[in-house]
């Protein structure tokens, strides 16, 4: 479904991404792991076109996508959930969850998905009308989500969906990707957390420094020696 | 009495202050950049008038409705041709470019006019109201008419409609915006768009309150403006609109009771003294990051 070859990222003198390649296939879950600094968000940020990348080919359903726009590619259904949520702080949770949907045209798929996204996440139900910088960060992460689901995404980059947030918040909010991904929505997890990445990932890549120095099925890495040192704590 | 008049003659000021205000604080909220050919746009619309009434022999109405749409376009042509290439140079870069936009217009406009200022009739043909020994001249009642009838507009629009709140979410935080598929270079058009056509509205006032144009029409109402703004607080709509107001009938009660000199000091000192209490303007916000 995703495919990115031999993809090149500079920012001015620094070559932050060197190289990788990898590739998602339709419903799977996929991780990138790796410490701060390795390349994840900017991988994803090269990926959803917030930033252009030096060289290399990215395509998404056999579409070449390297080098549009952010705004088009979010159009093909490539949904992206970034770091930090980024949330409109001074708009409601409805309208955050409406912008969500600014490119859909389907109104009757607009008010399901407004419905079942309050399902998912009843505590947004009762903040409809708040503004969002008056969310908690797990609240705001909850919106980030809802918002990219919004927009009818085939496939999400979810970024540290789990930052600053409490460990039961961290269960919590991976129960609903995986929820969503049982829905049909393929995704692509950058996390520091690699334990719970990898918990739910059917495989993940171990990033390093900006280039790729392991890929296997989560299973097989959750046991692997070298991965357990760096990345599980022990 | 004196005082109330000179209080309308402010607000009336203030209005064509706010409007010019609107366009250069959307377009700081949404292009993060600091527009300063924006005043040479009423210029432009003032002489568009001019020539509409005096050459083509237009009616008043036909008269504005061309500035509008000269402006209009004008405002976006300059985005795209000047700001847009610039969209990743550094922020310096840009603004001295809308200086030289600036600089550029007006000299156009001294090549096409000359330096000598011309006469414009009034396009407002309203009789003058007089209320309790206080007399509001058809200028004056236009003016505050359709400023308050524009800001009503321009709030409910930004604020209602779906197109509004994308531009809302662009100022906020362009990615995120992106991420939603929202266009950012349409949403820049469009408030260059909106920006332009205001800056036409407060031409056609101005000329008709003032009575005349030159090239350099625009320059000190667009300084003022850009106080107003940043008085207001940068990227606040309604504090354009505050700020406007504000800086306007400070002006005029200045001019009335200290000193006609000394006024452009008084507005500008009032500038200096809210930045050092309120760094941020008046209804400007400090935003807070959550982590």
């Amino acid at each position: 479904m995703l495919k990115v070859e031999n993809l090149h990222v500079y920012y001015g003198a620094i070559h932050a991404i060197k190289g990788i390649s990898f590739e998602v296939n339709e419903g799977e879950i996929v991780s990138l792991i790796g410490a701060n600094g390795a390349g994840k968000t900017t991988t994803l940020h090269s990926i959803s076109g917030l930033i252009k990348p030096s060289s290399g080919h990215i395509s998404f359903m056999d579409k070449s996508i390297g080098g549009m726009t952010a705004d088009k590619i979010m159009r093909l259904g490539l949904g992206h959930v970034p770091e930090g949520r980024r949330v409109f702080q001074d708009l409601t949770v409805q309208e955050n969850l409406e912008l969500g949907a600014f490119s859909v045209k389907d109104k009757d798929f607009i008010h399901r998905e407004y419905t079942r996204v309050m399902e998912l996440f009843p505590r947004l139900g009762e903040r409809r009308k708040q503004l969002a910088g008056t969310l908690s960060g797990g609240e705001q992460q909850m919106l980030a989500i809802g918002r990219a689901l919004m927009g009818k995404p085939r496939m999400l980059l979810m970024d540290e969906p789990s930052m600053g947030l409490a460990p039961i918040l961290v269960k919590e909010i991976f129960s609903i990707i995986k929820e969503c991904n049982n829905d049909g929505v393929t995704i692509l997890l950058v996390e520091q957390n690699a334990n719970m990445a990898l918990s739910i990932s059917d495989r993940a890549y171990v990033l390093e420094t900006g280039k790729i120095v392991k890929t296997d099925t989560a299973q097989k890495l959750l046991g692997d020696e070298s991965v357990k040192k760096a990345y599980l704590g022990g | 009495m004196v005082i109330i008049e000179q209080f309308i003659n402010g607000l009336n000021l203030g209005s064509i202050y706010a409007l010019m205000a609107l366009g250069y604080t959307m377009v700081y909220g949404i292009a993060k950049m600091l527009n300063f050919a924006h005043g040479d746009i009423i210029m432009v619309g003032a002489y568009t008038i001019s020539v509409a009434t005096t050459n083509l022999g237009l009616s008043p109405i036909l008269s504005v409705l061309l500035s509008m749409l000269v402006c209009t376009v004008l405002g976006v042509v300059i985005e795209k041709v000047a700001y847009k290439p610039l969209r990743m140079a550094s922020p310096l870069t840009v603004l001295i470019t809308a200086i030289g936009v600036s600089y550029l217009l007006q000299s156009v406009a001294l090549l096409i006019f000359g330096s000598k200022s011309q006469r414009v009739a009034s396009v407002i043909n309203v009789a003058p109201v007089t209320i309790g020994g206080i007399t509001l001249t058809g200028e004056s009642i236009v003016t505050l008419g359709v400023t308050i009838v524009i800001m009503i507009l321009l709030v409910l629009f930004i604020n209602k409609t779906k197109v509004g709140k994308a531009m809302l979410a662009v100022s906020e935080d362009r990615g995120a915006a992106e991420l939603m598929g929202i266009n950012v270079n349409n949403t820049i058009s469009l408030t260059f768009a909106i920006g332009s056509f205001l800056a036409a509205v407060a031409g056609a006032l101005f000329v008709s309150s003032y009575g005349f144009v030159d090239p350099y029409t625009g320059a000190l109402p667009g300084i003022k403006a850009f106080v107003a703004a940043v008085l207001g607080g940068i990227g606040s709509v309604p504090g354009a609109m505050l700020g406007g107001i504000l800086l306007g009938i400070i002006e005029s009660l200045s001019k009335a009771y200290i000193s006609t000199q000394l006024s452009d000091a008084i507005v500008f000192g009032v500038l200096i003294l809210v930045l050092l209490f309120k760094p941020s303007g008046l209804l400007g916000k400090q935003r807070v990051t959550k982590v």
